[in-house]
């Protein structure tokens, strides 16, 4: 029950941080019609709530938020050397992952995350199985795909690790004890 | 001795700040323009899209939050981060899908190919 009650007001008061952040600065007035907007959109634009786990590690989301930074510059740096590297030959891979978690939002994250990180983009989901097609560049050869897939597997870990549901977390654990 | 010539050593720290992030900002947007052109399909093309521009809207951002610290600007940089890093990989899943479907791309560069889309009928059922 209280998960649910956050699932509605977790996006709604995302919503007014939003349009406090645009204004830039507090004022009750702000505050207010931020309140408004927020119930109008969420009204106009009705979208199914998300469900959230109820659950949040501070500690493991500050590391996967400092992890996702570093993997950013790293992926930007490396494509954009690709991209200007006199010895650029094209050779691609489009690989399937299957992920551990049965989260709509869990699973949206890691394919979010895994798009900014080096190498990959979701270019499908199966969201019955849980499964992510990625389309890889500069990939060498078929040998380096369990290493992509590993990493892929180990960005679901830290989401599931910060903000993962307790059956999520079980499954986890269960799947790979570390 | 200060002439309009004097490339005296007084710079201020926020200059050189300023002018590392503005030059690496400019260096993966223009790495991103090669990479769209060298790239041989829309699939490698989407990853010029995404990933070295995302790093140069955190450069520029960064940059305008350092040489003009207030709440409303920092606040501002926040929110525009936060969504570009959210929508730039959700509109390339889009233009990647739409690509894969409809066969925009060089099946001759895949050294791997795990993905096979199912007929509409197959999807929804496990």
């Amino acid at each position: 029950m209280r998960a649910r009650i956050a699932s509605g007001v977790v996006p709604f008061l995302g919503l007014v941080l939003l349009w406090m952040l645009l204004w830039g600065s507090f004022s009750w007035l702000n505050l207010a019609t931020g309140v408004v907007l927020a119930l109008l959109v969420s009204i106009a634009f009705y979208l199914p709530a998300v469900a959230l786990s109820g659950r949040l590690n501070i500690l493991y989301a500050l590391a996967f938020l400092v992890r996702l930074l570093a993997d950013i510059v790293r992926a930007s740096l490396q494509i954009a050397w690709t991209a200007v590297s006199p010895r650029y030959r094209p050779s691609n891979a489009i690989f399937a992952v299957s992920l551990r978690t049965r989260s709509d939002l869990v699973m949206t994250f890691t394919a979010e995350a895994v798009s900014l990180v080096p190498g990959s983009i979701v270019l499908d989901v199966d969201r019955e199985n849980s499964t992510l097609y990625l389309h890889a560049l500069n990939v060498r050869s078929a040998d380096d795909v369990p290493a992509l897939k590993r990493s892929v597997l180990a960005t679901e870990r830290r989401l599931i690790l910060a903000a993962g549901s307790a059956a999520d977390l079980a499954r986890l654990r269960e799947e790979d004890p570390r | 001795m200060t002439g309009p010539l004097d490339l005296g050593f007084d710079f201020d720290l926020r200059d050189i700040v300023t002018a590392v992030l503005v030059l690496l900002s400019a260096l993966m947007c223009f790495a991103a323009g090669v990479g769209l052109i060298r790239f041989p399909d829309v699939l490698s093309r989407l990853h010029a899209a995404t990933k070295p521009q995302i790093l140069g809207i955190v450069a520029i951002v960064a940059d305008v939050a350092v040489t003009n610290p207030s709440v409303g600007t920092i606040t501002l940089a926040v929110a525009i981060v936060f969504f570009q890093s959210l929508t730039a990989p959700v509109s390339a899943h889009m233009a990647g899908r739409a690509a894969y479907r409809t066969g925009h791309f060089r099946a001759d560069t895949l050294v791997v190919d795990e993905f096979t889309p199912p007929p509409p009928a197959a999807r929804g059922g496990r």
